[in-house]
């Protein structure tokens, strides 16, 4: 059948869209290596790699990132472990208060970034507790929980109870069963709730602007900088964070078409 | 199946983290949100509702350009998601996987350090309009930073993949049958458009407008980076006076006046909807 006229014009239309979400990156990517001399990096002044060079040499840029990095992995655990739980529990089992569950997760998951962080201080405030890393990670892991939630849900709602009950026909325990039968057929979804909760935890600035105490985080070290000009190794971690994540992405949906082979 | 006390059990550690960190703390932000004092001198609980009308009729004109703003980007999200998702879900073939990744490209790169890049791109000296004004194709006095396109296209470009994808995932299950058979009884395109696909597509549209319209409206980033003084947004009073002034009264009573707004609208826009369509989107 011929293509009509109008899906080739959807078709270019569906392009320009993504190059027009992708444009900003290519910015970033390329600025990143502009021999910049003043404070502003908004017009290219020449090719360099100097930037890569003095990667960590930015005071307080290095701490950021490693203190994001930190409270990533502290987070996603804890929303992984937490979330996990309560997904195999809503997914699985009719119970006494499953309904309220739901909406709770649903709350999490609805209630503006602004509100959270601002009743999550009100909170920290009234009870006097001290602002830091451990602040942030109990919002970073509230925040991620519901995700984990849903991802893990979709995978357990699925799951041929048969499975279960046959590992414990032949003899396994409640825990074996779980460790050698459950885990391994919802892993997928809770891979996939670790890896949002990761990525949720790294890039969040609004919650976490309001819980930080004088903690720095990498997106808040780089809101902080705005007005005073950004520098390029900014552009330079965000480049290295991109290609990483793409290639894990890539590597993932790779794996994943050769398993389904 | 017995009734056993599995679910408790596994459920019992995420309930209490729900539980203590997030209606803990809105109970919290209702009962500051009444108080009244200083950080010197202490915050006293008296239940002065003043703390809602004074800080509402001092901040009207940003919450109501908050929710304006919201507004106008959602529905340009919407105009222009709308046909991406279609292409895909119906047009996309093999490819569909791929174009999805290429949208989502953009989340490999923090929020912040994207909306700064956007700004990067549309500064007045910047790639795009200093090479326009070099070949005299715009006035020298021509700029968008700091203005209101640049904060609403902001918000468009950072929030229209959540828009594209809960459309798509709406036509995406679609049985293209139905629309063979809606030609088969002589149905125009548009026709079988506006009478199939759309109406099937509405939990997506739904879902799309929820998660777009409320962190839009709500989100301080894009205003702060790309607006200028004019276009200040309620999501930066209410960091302001919780984090500049301390003044929890004021921010916790605007707080609320915030999510209270965002739930009428909701509201109003699910009965418009039909519930069916919200429990689904919330089942989702």
């Amino acid at each position: 059948m011929r293509t009509r006229f109008g899906d080739r014009l959807l078709y270019l239309y569906t392009w320009l869209i993504i190059l027009w979400l992708a444009s900003p990156i290519a910015v970033m990517i390329m600025f990143g290596f502009n021999d910049k001399k003043s404070k502003s990096n908004t017009s290219w002044q020449g090719f360099t790699l100097k930037w890569y060079q003095q990667l960590f040499e930015i005071d307080g840029l290095t701490e950021a990132l490693i203190n994001s990095i930190v409270i990533a992995v502290a987070s996603t655990i804890l929303a992984t472990v937490l979330g996990t739980l309560l997904g195999l529990a809503v997914g699985r089992y009719r119970f006494r208060g499953k309904g309220f569950t739901n909406f709770l997760i649903f709350a999490a998951i609805s209630t503006p970034e602004l509100v959270m962080g601002a009743s999550l201080l009100s909170l920290f405030v009234s009870a006097n507790a001290p602002r830091g890393h451990l602040t942030i990670i109990v919002a970073h892991t509230l925040f991620s929980l519901a995700f984990v939630v849903v991802t893990v849900r979709a995978r357990v709602v699925v799951l041929d109870p048969s499975l279960e009950e046959a590992a414990r026909d032949l003899g396994a325990s409640t825990w074996d069963t779980f460790r050698l039968v459950t885990l391994p057929s919802i892993m997928p979804g809770v891979a996939a709730g670790a890896m949002l909760a990761f990525a949720l935890s790294i890039d969040d600035y609004v919650v976490t602007s309001f819980v930080n105490g004088s903690t720095q985080t990498f997106p808040l070290w780089i809101i902080g900088s705005v007005k005073v000009g950004i520098p390029a190794q900014v552009n330079v971690m965000g480049t290295l964070i991109f290609a990483l994540g793409a290639l894990v992405a890539i590597a993932n949906s790779v794996s994943a078409r050769r398993r389904a082979r | 199946m017995k009734r056993s006390r599995a679910p408790y059990w596994l459920a019992l550690p995420g309930w209490l983290w729900l539980a203590i960190f997030l209606v803990v703390p809105i109970a919290a932000m209702a009962s500051v949100s009444l108080t009244t004092g200083n950080l010197i001198d202490g915050f006293a609980q008296t239940l002065s509702v003043s703390n809602y009308s004074d800080a509402i009729a001092k901040y009207s004109t940003q919450l109501v350009r908050s929710l304006v703003y919201g507004g106008v980007a959602t529905l340009l999200m919407l105009i222009l998601g709308y046909p991406v998702a279609y292409w895909i879900a119906f047009k996309g073939g093999h490819r569909k996987s791929m174009f999805l990744f290429l949208l989502l490209l953009p989340f490999f790169v923090s929020f912040v350090l994207r909306t700064i890049s956007w700004g990067f791109l549309l500064a007045d000296d910047g790639i795009l309009f200093g090479t326009l004004k070099g070949w005299g194709l715009l006035p020298e006095d021509f700029h968008v930073l700091a203005t209101t396109v640049a904060v609403i296209g902001g918000l468009v470009y950072n929030f229209l993949p959540f828009m594209i994808l809960p459309i798509y995932v709406a036509l995406e299950r679609v049985d293209p049958r139905v629309i063979e058979a809606a030609y088969d009884l002589y149905a125009s395109r548009f026709d079988a458009f506006r009478r199939v696909v759309l109406p099937l597509s509405l939990p997506g549209v739904f879902a799309g407008v929820l998660m777009t319209f409320v962190p839009a409206s709500a989100d301080p980033v894009n205003a702060a980076v790309l607006g200028g003084t004019g276009n200040t947004m309620i999501g930066n009073i209410i960091q302001t006076e919780y984090l500049v002034n301390s003044n929890y009264p004021t921010a916790s009573a605007l707080s609320f006046t915030l999510m209270a707004v965002l739930l009428v609208g909701i509201f109003i826009y699910a009965r418009a909807l039909g519930t069916e369509n919200v429990m689904e989107a919330a089942a989702r």
